[in-house]
């Protein structure tokens, strides 16, 4: 398998997503935001960071750079996205995925190992997962409270384009357990065909037993099946 | 041009005396470009005149060191050729008065100097003093410079993994703000910023100079009074994402082989940049200040010179590299400009509308600054008091729920969740234990890391103090696995013009330096912050101490946290039970009276050495210093992160017991020992002299039990524990 990376001018994770992802023997080709073509590839990443420094919205400007509209095109042939983090806030913006991520309710960046339960393992980005399995993963971010209309996210409930919901420590999915404010918990969602992911968690960050929990193996094990 | 009189050098911070040291060493009146241009390198935060004298008494060498203090950071050997770069830096003065902005680019200050010696940062930590709880600037100040490091830090990627936060209402006035960084890279590729090469061309890079943080450092030697809120303007602003591109542009630069020297502008900018690189290479340096980009139109030299913008360097390149380096930057999106060249006149020329402004010798800024033997007086240390009439009336649980529940030990995640501390994906022992453990990317080695300072004992015993501060990073990196082999310190004190406060500086540094000398623990880098008044009232002397240690194999650490329960709970070292300057009475009990505990070295080495080589033989389940809050704290944050109960069985009852439990002996460690291990544990205890003490067994029940007469409620005691900030914020 082979991923590209994309490197926008203020990406922070995008060293870290190359390590996870090698580490599975997925290779990995770093590709410069200002790049107008994508080498072939069975997989885009967005890493986490601070695209543009994150001025003007989160994702905004990364959403208009040159390289976007070859994700654009790359995800309409059916090929894997995956957005983590900032990423996620960069799909939302392109549209490739709906909704938004807004401050986290409380107003203050939030770097905690949380739980989370897998709501969708049918994904090509969580077969791997038992069905509605019981994870640990770290979120670091600052908007991360997933926000769509009422009708959007009945769509989503419907099509279980819902992949990922945070949890309170006994795995029940309530106000307890949401860190930031998210619609329904979500942490994690896909489009309706199921080729792109964008998830707040970083599941490249939790691959190492010595590291604490190791539970984003699973995740990656999913994308070579 | 303004003309230059006494009255406006006075206005720079400079004394009659220096200002006609200045007409004598130049032969002439400075311009006034110039004189700003003395006033930014003779203050005390660029020229350390009152410091100086007593810094160069410290430590700085032995096998490890590469790079002692002199430079951007310290260098240390981590074997296999790569090397650890660190320092700490204070940004006390901007941060109270503008707390975010302040503490934001402290985190920014001390980045660049780590990646301008060609290492990428790989760890951030933080000292930061607060005055009381309920002073009304308390809570404003906290969250601007929590969120100001979490800005920071967060955005340009590089981990928050540790620190230290600290109320005492000796920081009413004068909060402290010390920033760590520490960089990893290999042993032939570290930059340094002597400047070298006739000819060679001087290059600006990074954001555009605007008029921000003028006279910062000049700011920064001076002490506060009700005025200081008009200094505002001073206060320098931050901009992560620059300097996250600087940061990826000079890495890119650095594998070209094209630089002879770096330097960032931090303190007084580009002049400090400028004199510094010439004066460590004894070269001339010539700019034309038209050529630095500038946020706007009509900024004076004086102006340019004195900024002190962020996210900027100066670099000297080989002649002929000007296109390579400028692609690079260009690719990042960041000013690029040759302002001037190295010269052999061993002078400061500056041209602005192909006039000269500033034509100085080198050596009159740098090496003839002055340099002061400032009047001290030997400190009295306090006497031995009685607590025992103060104390014995008190229950010892409500002692404990008090402490647990203090601002100063409380559960503090409210803070270090703000800061982003996995990225990079190398952090092992998080925020919250006794150091952080950082692997060294795609080895099997780590760095552990910790700051640490217990001014209280440092007022009452400067010396002592300062020869604490040492050893409880020593002992906080020893209990986690990791041998200590360097230090940086980040000096903050009162006004050294007072015979009392240079004092407490002089033992501090004598505490230091003994200490550092008998652990073989070199001081590598640091920083004096001075100053630290407000209306003629210092805070406590506060030596922080940013300590570093080595870890061949990752899988031999250790961590504070009980594993499970039916093990044996041992003490290693010596309990007296001292009382004076411990938490208990000084900040549960108000009793700030007493003499701190004392401290002896050779036992500190050797209970340092003996939990290492349990850790590395797997003897022991977890390990905690014991030292501020005594055994009884150290025990409690045990329990409180894995739920587990203990079993406490100590052979005192009444005052002797709250002694026992509360007192801060020194050289201590808690250790946790499975039942099977512990035969071969006492054995090595005995053979190597070390004194032991088995004081309880963990428990199934989440209760702490002592001597089956007192029995607290751990689920209630995590509650206590955890709620302090959360109540604060609301």
């Amino acid at each position: 398998m082979i991923a590209n990376i994309i490197v926008f001018p203020g990406s922070n994770c995008d060293r870290d997503i190359k390590v996870a992802l090698e580490k599975f023997q997925i290779k990995c080709k770093m590709i410069w935001h200002q790049e107008n073509e994508l080498p072939k590839a069975d997989l885009v990443v967005l890493p986490g960071g601070f695209s543009y420094g994150d001025y003007l919205r989160c994702g905004s400007m990364a959403s208009k750079s040159v390289i976007m509209n070859e994700v654009i095109k790359h995800a309409s042939t059916g090929a894997y996205v995956i957005g983590i983090c900032n990423g996620f806030q960069i799909l939302t913006e392109t549209k490739l995925l709906p909704g938004a991520l807004l401050r986290n309710y409380m107003l203050k960046f939030i770097c905690r190992r949380i739980n989370l339960i897998v709501k969708n393992n049918t994904t090509p980005f969580t077969n791997k997962y038992k069905n509605k399995a019981k994870i640990k993963i770290p979120i670091a971010h600052n908007e991360g409270n997933y926000y769509a209309d009422e009708a959007t996210l009945k769509k989503l409930e419907e099509n279980e384009q819902i992949v990922f919901q945070y949890c309170d420590e006994n795995y029940e999915i309530n106000n307890n357990g949401n860190p930031n404010g998210s619609s329904l918990n979500i942490a994690g969602i896909v489009n309706k065909k199921q080729n792109i992911l964008g998830m707040m968690p970083h599941p490249e960050r939790c691959i190492e037993n010595f590291l604490g929990e190791a539970d984003g193996i699973p995740f990656f094990e999913s994308l070579l099946k | 041009m303004i003309e230059v009189n006494k009255k406006i050098a006075e206005n720079h911070g400079l004394t009659e005396d220096e200002y006609e040291k200045i007409i004598k060493i130049i032969g002439k009146k400075p311009n006034f470009t110039e004189l700003g241009i003395f006033s930014a390198m003779w203050n005390e935060h660029c020229s350390y005149k009152s410091s100086k004298k007593w810094l160069k008494t410290l430590p700085t060498k032995n096998e490890r060191v590469i790079q002692g203090p002199g430079e951007n950071a310290g260098v240390i050997d981590i074997d296999d050729d790569d090397v650890a770069i660190f320092k700490i830096e204070s940004h006390n003065h901007p941060s109270f008065i503008e707390p975010y902005q302040g503490a934001a680019t402290g985190v920014g200050g001390i980045l660049r100097d780590i990646f301008t010696m060609g290492a990428r940062p790989v760890a951030s930590l933080n000292s930061l003093r607060f005055g009381s709880a309920d002073h009304p600037k308390t809570k404003y100040l906290l969250n601007g410079v929590v969120s100001g490091i979490a800005g920071y830090g967060n955005c340009i990627g590089v981990p928050t993994v540790g620190g230290e936060i600290e109320f005492d209402s000796c920081y009413n006035g004068n909060i402290l703000v010390n920033a760590m960084n520490i960089g990893i890279t290999k042993k032939n590729k570290v930059f340094y910023s002597i400047a070298s090469g006739v000819g060679n061309p001087v290059i600006y890079v990074g954001s555009k100079t605007g008029r921000d943080g003028i006279h910062g450092a000049s700011m920064a030697s001076q002490e506060f009074d009700e005025n200081t809120e008009a200094k505002k303007p001073t206060v320098q602003v931050g901009d992560p994402f620059s300097e996250k591109l600087l940061l990826e542009a000079c890495l890119e630069l650095m594998k070209t082989n094209a630089i002879v020297s770096i330097q960032d502008m931090g303190a007084a900018g580009l002049t400090s940049s400028s004199v510094e690189m010439a004066s460590k290479g004894k070269v001339g340096i010539e700019i034309n200040l038209d050529k630095v980009p500038c946020r706007e139109k009509g900024m004076s030299p004086y102006e340019i010179m004195l900024s002190e913008s962020q996210e900027r360097m100066l670099i000297v390149l080989k002649e002929g590299r000007e296109k390579d380096c400028e692609k690079i930057f260009n690719k990042w999106g960041l000013d690029f400009s040759v302002i001037g060249k190295l010269t052999n006149t061993n002078k400061l020329i500056l041209i602005s509308n192909n006039k000269v402004v500033c034509d100085l010798a080198i050596s009159a800024l740098s090496d003839q600054a002055p340099e002061y033997d400032r009047k001290w007086e030997k400190p009295i240390t306090e006497k031995k008091i009685d607590f025992k009439t103060k104390i014995k009336n008190f229950q010892i649980t409500e002692l404990i729920e008090k402490i647990i529940s203090h601002p100063n030990q409380t559960n503090k995640s409210w803070v270090w969740d703000q800061y982003d501390h996995m990225v990079m994906c190398d952090t092992i022992n998080q925020p919250g234990g006794n150091a952080s453990i950082i692997r060294v990317h795609d080895t099997n080695k780590a760095i552990a890391a910790t700051v640490d300072c217990t001014p209280r004992y440092c007022k009452s015993s400067p010396f002592l103090g300062g020869m604490q501060a040492v050893c409880e990073t020593y002992r906080n990196l020893c209990s986690v696995g990791a041998t200590p082999i360097a230090i940086t310190n980040c000096l903050n004190f009162g006004n050294p013009e007072k015979p009392e406060i240079m004092g407490q500086f002089v033992d501090v540094i004598k505490g230091i330096s003994e200490a550092c000398k008998k652990l073989n623990y070199p001081v590598i880098s640091g920083n004096v912050s001075l100053y630290n008044e407000t209306n003629g009232i210092g805070i406590n002397p506060t030596p922080v101490i940013g300590g570093v240690g080595l870890i061949k194999n990752i899988s031999q650490t250790s961590n504070h946290k009980f594993k499970e329960a039916g093990n044996l709970v041992y003490i290693i070292g010596d309990t007296i039970g001292h009382l004076g300057q411990s938490i208990l009475c000084y900040d549960i009990l108000n009793i700030k009276k007493g003499e701190p505990p004392p401290l002896e070295l050779e036992k500190e080495i050797k209970n340092g050495k003996f939990i290492i080589e349990a850790i590395k033989q797997k003897l022991i389940q977890s390990s905690h210093d014991v030292s501020s809050g005594g055994i009884i704290l150290s025990i409690l944050e045990m329990c409180i992160p894995s739920k587990i109960g203990i079993n406490l069985n100590i052979d005192k009852s009444g005052f002797q017991l709250i002694e026992y439990l509360f007192g801060e002996d020194q050289s201590r460690y808690a250790i946790e020992v499975k039942p099977e291990n512990e035969a071969v544990l006492l054995k090595n205890m005995k053979n190597k002299g070390v004194s032991f003490k088995k004081i309880g067994k963990t428990i199934n029940e989440k209760y702490i039990h002592i001597n089956n007469k007192y029995k607290l409620n751990l689920n209630n005691l995590i509650e206590l524990h955890n709620k302090w900030f959360k109540n604060y914020n609301k």
